[in-house]
Parts: C-alpha cells; structure tokens; sequence
C-alpha cells in the first residue's frame, strides 16, 4: 500500500490521466476545452504543459466525428480519452457509440480491440435544464460491448479511470458534477478493477443500490435512519457494466428489503434492471417488493423548486425504506438535508 | 504504354526488362480486376439458391477504383470502406476462401460470419472495417491517419465513401478534421449518382462535389473511376501532391452502378434510370475497357483467357469449399463481444 492523500474528486481525475500518461505513452485525452483555461472543472489540468499538445488537445465542435477518430485511433494501436463536458452531448456520438463502438469487434470476429475511454461530466443544479443533466448510464449499458463506470468516490474516481485506460474495451465513464468537490484519501498504488460494487456502510434492515450521487444521498438517509435504530446497507454499484450482481445478491440476501437508487429516469432503466435481478434471484426470501427511485419521468426542469421534485434524494430514500419497514415517518424538522447548492453556486 | 513482352532472354536489354515488368504487373492488375468481377458474378449466380444469406451490395461497375487506388497506395496502406465492400476486400485479399465464408456465414469466414457482406474487412491485410451506416468509417479512417501521425509513422490511410455519405455531417466533420491537423489520409469518393435510387441532383444543394471539398485545406482531383489507369493515375498524382505538400487528398471518381442498390440483379425495368446503350455500357465497364487497352498493348487472348480459367477455378473451389463448410458453433454466439 502506497500512501494515501486527501484529494478532491477533480484532482483524482486529473492524477489518473497524467499517471496513466506517464506509464503509457499511447494514451491521450482529447475533446471540447479539455485544455482551455478551465480544464473540465480541472479534471484535465497540468496535462498539456506535462505532455504537449499532441496529448492532450481541442477539437472542432464535431462530437460524432471525434468519437470516431477515437474509435479508429484505438484499432490502430492508441488509447484515446475522449471527454465531454456534459453526457448529454454524447447523444451527437450516439450513431458511433451504438452503431460503430458497441459492435465492431463482434463484427470483425475478434480480431480488432478498442481501447478506449469517453469521460463526460453529468449536470445538475444552477438551472442546468433539460440538456445539461443527463446520466444516460442505462442507455449505455443497453448495448452490448461497453462498460460503463460511475465512480463516487475520489479513490475510485482515480482508481477506476486508470483501470478504464488500461482496459481492452471501450469504457464509458461518467462523473457527476456535484462529486467533483468531494475530498477523500487517494492512495495512487490502489488498483481496482472494473466490474466490483462495493457495500458503503453495513446495515440489517434495508439494501439501498445506488449510483453516482444518489450513494451520497443513499448514506445521508442511512445516517438518519441510524438515529431510530434502523440500519441501511448501501451499495455502490460503481460500474453497471459489468455488474457485480453478487454484491447486489448478497447484500439483499442478508437485509431482504431492497430500494434501487438510480440517478436516471427509472423507466426502462438500470433501477428496472436492477430490480428485475433483485427480485429474480432474491424472490424467496424478500419481504417486501423491491422499490424503484430515479428522475420524474418528464425532462429536466430549471426551476429549483421543480427541480427539487425531480431528483430523488435522501429523504425520499428514508420514506421509502420506512414504508417498507412499515414505519411511521420520522419527524425530520431537525435534519440538515445535504444541499449542493449551498457550495455550488454555478453558472456551470 | 504497356508491351508485349518477348521472351526473357540473358541478352535482354534493360527496356525490354521494363516492358516485361510492365506487363506482368498489368496482367497481375488484370487479374484483381477479373477477380472482383467474376466473384461478384458468382455471387449473381449462387444467390437465387438463398444460402448466401447476407444482403450484398455489389459494385459491377466499380471495380477499378479499388482496384487502381490500392495498386497506387503504398505498401502497408490502411483502408476504411463501405457496405459496397467486396472490391476492397478482395483487391487487398487476394483470397476467396474466408470472403466466401463469410457470405456463406460459416466458420472459416473472415469474421466467422458476424460480419457477413456488409461488415467485410482483413485487418491483417489492411481493410480495418467496413461498415453498413453510411459514413461511420470515415472518421475511423481519421482516428487512424492520426495514430500514424501521432507516432510519426508514414503510413497513408485511404478512406472510401460514395457520393450518399457527402451528405452526412460525418464526412464534414471528418474532412475538416483531417484538414485542420494534415492528416495523411486519402478520400476517395466513388460516385455512381446514386443513393439507393435517388440521383445526386435530388439530393445535393451544391454544384459539385470536388468544387465544394475544394475549400478545405487539401488536394483534389476528380475523374472517370470506370477507367482503371485514369484511377491509378489520379492516385499517383495526389500522393505526390500529398507527398511535397502534406495535406489530405480528396479524389472524386465517377463510376456506374451496373446493378440494383442491394442484391444480384439489374433494376432498369424500375423507372428510375435509364438502361445506357450497348455500346455505353461497354465504354462505362471497367473490366472490358481495361481488356481493350491490354490488347492495345499487345496482349494476347490466350493470356487473358488464361486469367480468366485460373481466376474462376479460384472461385469455383471457394464457392464449395465455403458451401461444405459448418457454420460457426452456438458457442460463437457470444464470443469477440469483449477483448
């Protein structure tokens, strides 16, 4: 073991890149800003003046042609980092990334590899709307042939993106905004493969599957159920694919009540999935159907009181584990709700 | 141009050592040609029987712009392509066993039969992917003239497209792409007027293709694409221009799609354009203008007749071989997903 520092979320990012840059000299980040002034919210900082711009450089505003020529460049011997600013842009690429990413080594029977990573940032807050707050994970997934990592931690933000570099297949790798300030030990020795979720806290009564934020949310609820005596196991999923469907198993296999947190619309997405495997392989012994948390199905609103009713949270977590348990809901006057928006004052 | 050669004797001078040089690697050429043709041919045959089970795009009339562009390229060049693949697969191949394995769908296919017709490519030999989405291939060809950028390396990657994939963002963003970092890649568009049915004058808001891609930052020349030395000439020019002056290349080649959009037959009876003349026909085939020129050159009937036997015993054993082939094992299903 290595020593641990604390980081910032943004700055495990940045490390890993320049880490994985040092070590392998076929890797490059690329994409819209990733070395203007701002960096991607210092998520690519120091890399140009370390490695010179022709490993780590702009683009044109072409999001379908770039993921293409990440795509070529990796056939052809490179490992490229491709990264947006927001995933929902990503829906430009999309013709690539589903038509061309997800299939052409199936199609070529094997014999092309495509090392490749796309970093996008998911939005939330300061009225990032509609088009500046997608997670889209549970599109991803759907096709076969990417994996796709939501880290939440500044440990597996570092640990996570060094092993998507070094990963034979493309990886799609998605950062919330909100985490980015997030500080925690970083230990740059610790490897962690792609593929493992990985329990938060213990608890008896309750499985809570989360991903992205909504682990934030999920261990704030569990911190406030703890003060009545009821105790929330949480569940990172970190990566939905691969999916680690024996932590999830497991987990709810001791607790037998299971909520999906999923940061996403929940139709036809990973909490559907999610739930579908629950239910599938814990059907004897659950005591209680298992619940689904996600967006509202409509857009995202701007307004924040709108806004506050589109994201699930922490409390809407603790009144479904406490209908669940068949509780009477905890008067939470006294609480102090995590709010992003007190640190978080925008415009981006 | 090209002579006949008379026998190699040890007295031989050096310009009738040139000529015969010359006239092995026309006869060579000759052969490609006649290879992607009658394999195509074959295809036309075998079809009805419906075991080749794979929607094939076939470029009778097309065949020298793959054929001439990778004669031109230099040794160790890389090719992107589209669905209307068989051309570049076998002019780079030379081989018929794995193509028609894998349009027979079976094991010994080049993919396995994943890929079918419409995903051909020989990695080993250079075709990277092919691609059935019109256009997707064209940035990858620009993700690859980077990597060879980024490692200093000279190889040329040559990109082919039809007039239909001008009308994609993609081919924009590529183009300018390309143009913006000098990438060493070819374009080669291989225009037939066509996109499925519809005729470029149906489709395009600009006056020409070559006049348009002219205000990028990169060489272009146009041409008769039936014709296979004006390919092969066109080819050469632009990677010399590409050579002194680096700089992507755009090459613009005509050519006539002799049969329907997808599938072994002619489609003249549809409407949608005119059945040329006979004898238009045989100045817009590039197989029979090419053959025209060896005899001009002094080569025999007897030799083309040769070509002709040894390339269609080729396919024939292929043909069989691929016909008695086992299809791939229900484990292949899942295979090649992940590396």
């Amino acid at each position: 073991m290595g020593l641990a520092t604390r980081t910032t979320f943004r700055d495990a990012l940045a490390a890993a890149l320049a880490d994985e840059m040092d070590a392998d000299p076929s890797v490059f980040v690329f994409g819209l800003d990733v070395s203007d002034h701002k960096r991607i919210f210092g998520s690519t900082a120091g890399l140009v003046e370390r490695f010179g711009d022709r490993r780590c450089f702009i683009t044109p505003l072409s999001e379908e042609s770039m993921t293409g020529v990440a795509i070529g460049a990796a056939v052809s011997g490179l490992r490229p980092v491709h990264v947006h600013i927001r995933a929902d842009f990503m829906l430009l690429a999309m013709n690539q990334i589903g038509n061309m990413l997800s299939s052409l080594r199936y199609m070529s029977g094997g014999q092309l590899r495509l090392p490749l990573v796309i970093r996008a940032v998911i939005g939330r807050g300061w009225g990032q709307s509609a088009q500046h707050s997608k997670s889209l994970h549970g599109l991803f997934s759907h096709f076969p042939g990417l994996k796709v990592v939501l880290p939440t931690t500044p440990q597996d933000a570092y640990s996570l993106l060094r092993a998507a570099i070094r990963d034979d297949n493309p990886v799609i790798f998605l950062e919330h905004r909100w985490l980015y300030d997030v500080e925690g030990e970083v230990d740059r020795s610790r490897r962690l493969p792609l593929g493992e979720a990985t329990v938060r806290r213990f608890g008896k009564d309750l499985t809570v599957i989360a991903t992205s934020w909504m682990t934030v949310e999920a261990m704030k609820a569990a911190e406030v159920m703890a003060k009545r005596g009821v105790e929330l196991e949480v569940v990172d999923v970190r990566s939905v694919v691969p999916l680690d469907e024996a932590t999830l198993v497991d987990s709810v296999k001791r607790t037998r009540r299971c909520i999906v947190a999923d940061y996403d619309w929940t139709f036809c997405g990973f909490a559907a999935e999610a739930a579908a495997l629950i239910s599938h392989r814990c059907f004897e012994i659950l005591e209680r159907a298992v619940e689904r948390l996600g967006f509202a199905q409509v857009p995202c609103p701007t307004t924040r009181p709108l806004e506050n009713l589109f994201y699930p949270n922490a409390v809407s977590i603790l009144r479904t584990a406490e209908h669940m348990l068949k509780l009477e809901p905890a008067d939470l006057s006294g609480e102090s709700f995590y709010s992003h928006e007190q640190r978080f004052k925008g415009p981006f | 141009m090209l002579q006949k050669a008379s026998p190699p004797t040890l007295r031989e001078a050096p310009a009738a050592r040139e000529a015969s040089v010359k006239h092995a690697e026309a006869l060579a050429l000759y052969r490609k040609l006649l290879l992607v043709r009658r394999a195509e041919e074959k295809i036309r045959e075998e079809y009805p029987t419906n075991d080749m089970k794979t929607p094939v795009h076939l470029g009778i009339g097309g065949e020298a712009i793959a054929v001439g562009v990778c004669h031109a390229a230099p040794p160790g060049a890389r090719a992107f392509g589209t669905y209307r693949n068989h051309a570049w697969y076998l002019a780079m191949t030379g081989e018929t066993d794995r193509f028609f394995g894998e349009l027979y769908g079976k094991a010994i296919g080049a993919a396995k039969g994943k890929a079918g017709s419409m995903h051909l490519a020989a990695p080993q030999h250079g075709l990277i992917a092919t691609s059935a989405v019109v256009a997707t291939t064209i940035p990858l060809a620009v993700g690859a003239a980077l990597a060879h950028q980024y490692r200093d390396e000279p190889t040329l990657v040559v990109s082919f497209f039809g007039d239909g994939a001008v009308e994609e963002g993609a081919f924009w963003e590529s183009l300018n792409f390309a143009c913006l970092k000098r990438l060493r890649i070819l374009f080669v568009c291989e225009d037939n007027d066509l996109a499925i049915h519809i005729p470029t004058s149906q489709r395009q808001g600009f006056r020409s293709i070559p006049d348009v891609v002219r205000g990028f930052r990169c060489h272009v020349m146009s041409g008769a694409g039936y014709d296979l030395r004006t390919v092969m000439t066109s080819a050469h020019t632009l990677l010399e221009r590409m050579e002194t002056d680096p700089r992507p290349g755009f090459l613009h080649l005509t050519y006539f799609r002799f049969l329907e959009h997808v599938g072994p037959l002619e489609d003249f009876h549809a409407g949608y354009r005119q059945k040329p003349s006979p004898d238009e026909l045989a100045r817009l085939d590039p197989v029979r203008r090419f053959e025209q020129a060896l005899r001009e050159d002094g080569v025999t009937d007897h030799e083309l007749e040769a070509l002709r036997l040894s390339v269609d015993e080729q396919l024939t054993r292929s043909v069989r071989a691929a016909q008695q082939a086992p299809f791939a094992s229900p484990a292949e299903l899942s295979t090649d997903v992940w590396a």
